[in-house]
């Protein structure tokens, strides 16, 4: 940086003198080249040693802890070998906490996805308040995971939560959300769906109007209706995003602690059935309750792992079926319009 | 991994042009009927009313909110459940503590993730696409995996309790270099960078006095999602800091979790920590908004 500092040469009133160039470069000359194919690497130099200081190097050094006997608050640490995951897999309450997160995961990621693509579609209206729309789909984002979940708590609160009082209308009887199995899951999913649905919406708003017109053109001259453009065009020139929204929200859903945790009122047992510990509830618990942070190394790793696993899984379903959703979506919505007309 | 970053990059582009930016070729919608309006009317109410819960069962006493039906009007009582909220935690040193830490992050962020978006977006240099394919698989791995060693060593440097052990991790996103390079790619000419090259100026120079005044507006929307992220920030806090030096989640975290929860004052508290996005966001929802829809990554 200090070097470009005394390089930089005051911009020339006229311009540069032309001869000078073909001459043998000066030091300047040098400097100013030198300056030009370094910069690059010390622009992104500050990105690349962050990320390798606090993104790579502990999660590989999460694998290496995850073979000792890390006691929280203790600088000692045992070799204890394969032990921290001999005891993860020898345990149930790894294994509910693996099942929870896969059924909360779906409970919310599928609603969510869905009511999104929907709202995506009425987005896509021209219409009158299109701002307010739009921006109160993500006044959930905006607001803390925190504040959400303690609003949510008392919504799905017993014997004066606003939840059961509406449900009171339709004659069901008061549920207690927290201390049930399914229904403490559905809460939580409540609360996630309700943070993201509307953020998701804007990603698929966004990836319908980059869409091409010519498409729907061609479709409704050739006889496509609404449905069908929505069936055949866009449904697949949406693919990339949906396929995006899909990775991140599983992704996310692994990840869920804030809302099980402050759903039971801060304590990370999740339920007093553990019916709703998360696997990173979990993690954090045997970390930060029980001190075990070699336990907790072992439960991460697993979780990437796993995590890796669903990434590829996603992608290889993605690529089982075509490659080009825009053109695939032509020759679609051509056929399709075809069989109309034939009729 | 590789295949994932192709189709994160698909979906990046298939997004539109950043804030400003016309977008010319997408399908004009036709207009929306009443049932368009009702659907989105009821979504817009179910995802605002929870805020107006916060300020209904703030300024009331907790009986009052237990009754049947729950009252629908605010109540008289907002000042002092959020004196109670201030007492039992401190809520205000918890505000000032997230104002520093956000604005530090939003800071940091803005200058590397800029710098490191102009390099990928404009300039030229060997192992640009590998090192760029890198950034985007980062997006893939989430923090939390890292949490068990990054507090050992946080609490080895002795940083736990210390604000630096949050700023610190979150200076820099993989999301804001990926968001500054789309920008820059599509507002920055090559032109003006060439003649600037002619002119004699370096890449500092020419960073300083030609891209960071365009690429301010895409900078400010980078700045804002960083903003309300950074102040939403839960797990890694809740981890690190602790009740005595708390930003304003961790803060959360301590009045929902007392044995003897005052609902009220819970929701005064809740009130208080989500204020000032609040804030932010009613100035500049629809920038916000636009940012999302560009960047079109969870950030």
């Amino acid at each position: 940086m200090t070097l470009s500092s005394t390089t930089a040469p005051p911009v020339p009133p006229g311009p540069p003198p032309r001869a000078a160039v073909r001459e043998t470069p000066t030091w300047k000359q040098r400097l100013f080249r030198a300056e030009e194919k370094g910069a690059p690497y010390a622009y992104i130099a500050p990105f690349f040693i962050l990320f390798i200081a606090f993104g790579l190097f502990p999660l590989v050094y999460t694998a290496w802890i995850s073979f000792y006997e890390q006691k929280l608050g203790s600088s000692t640490s045992t070799w204890v070998g394969l032990d921290n995951y001999r005891w993860l897999f020898e345990n149930p309450k790894f294994f509910n906490s693996l099942w929870k997160t896969l059924t909360i995961g779906l409970l919310s990621t599928v609603p969510q996805l869905l009511f999104a693509i929907g709202l995506a579609h009425l987005l896509n209206y021209r219409m009158r308040g299109r701002t307010f729309f739009r921006v109160s789909m993500i006044m959930p984002y905006a607001t803390s995971v925190a504040a959400a979940t303690l609003v949510f708590a008392q919504i799905f609160g017993r014997d004066t939560g606003f939840a059961n009082w509406v449900l009171s209308f339709f004659g069901v009887d008061a549920i207690d959300w927290r201390n049930g199995d399914w229904t403490a899951q559905i809460a939580i999913a409540v609360i996630v769906t309700w943070r993201w649905t509307g953020y998701n919406a804007l990603i698929f708003l966004a990836g319908m109007q980059s869409i091409s017109q010519d498409l729907y053109e061609s479709a409704s001259i050739d006889g496509a209706n609404r449905w069908q453009q929505f069936r055949h065009i866009t449904l697949p020139g949406l693919r990339p995003t949906i396929l995006f929204t899909v990775v991140v929200s599983t992704i996310g859903a692994t990840q869920l602690f804030a809302e099980p945790l402050l759903f039971g009122g801060g304590t990370a047992d999740g339920g007093a059935l553990n019916q709703y510990q998360t696997v990173t509830l979990f993690m954090y618990q045997q970390g930060w309750s029980f001190g075990f942070l070699g336990r907790a190394a072992a439960i991460a790793w697993v979780t990437f792992l796993i995590i890796i696993l669903l990434v590829l899984l996603n992608t290889w379903i993605a690529r089982m079926r075509d490659r080009d959703p825009a053109e695939a979506a032509a020759k679609r919505a051509r056929k399709n319009a075809a069989k109309g007309t034939g009729r | 991994m590789t295949a994932t970053t192709t189709s994160v990059r698909q979906a990046a582009i298939a997004a539109p042009a950043p804030a400003g930016g016309k977008r010319r070729r997408y399908r004009a919608p036709d207009q929306a009927g009443v049932l368009t309006y009702i659907a989105l009317g009821i979504t817009a109410f179910l995802f605002i009313v929870p805020f107006y819960y916060m300020i209904v069962a703030g300024s009331r006493p907790m009986a009052e909110m237990n009754q049947t039906p729950p009252p629908w009007l605010p109540g008289p009582d907002l000042w002092s459940n959020m004196v109670k909220a201030f007492q039992q935690q401190n809520i205000g040193l918890a505000i000032w503590n997230s104002l520093l830490t956000s604005v530090a992050i939003t800071a940091a962020t803005l200058l590397f993730c800029t710098l490191a978006g102009f390099a990928f977006a404009k300039l030229r240099f060997k192992g640009k696409n590998v090192l760029f394919g890198i950034t985007i698989a980062t997006l893939m791995i989430p923090p939390t995996l890292g949490v068990v060693p990054l507090y050992k060593v946080m609490s080895d440097l002795k940083l736990t309790g210390n604000l630096w052990s949050v700023i610190l991790p979150t200076m820099v996103t993989a999301f804001g270099v990926f968001f500054m390079r789309q920008y820059l790619v599509q507002t920055l000419p090559d032109e003006i960078l060439e003649a600037a090259r002619v002119d004699g100026a370096t890449s500092t120079r020419a960073f300083f006095s030609i891209v960071l005044p365009i690429a301010r507006p895409g900078m400010a929307v980078l700045g804002m999602l960083t903003f309300m992220t950074a102040w939403n920030e839960f797990f890694w806090p809740v981890i690190a800091l602790n009740s005595s030096n708390p930003t304003v989640q961790v803060a959360l975290n301590n009045l929902g979790s007392g044995y003897v929860p005052d609902q009220s004052v819970i929701m005064a508290g809740t009130l208080v920590g989500t204020l000032p996005v609040i804030v932010v966001f009613l100035l500049m929802g629809r920038q916000i908004v636009n940012g999302i829809m560009a960047g079109a990554v969870k950030g």
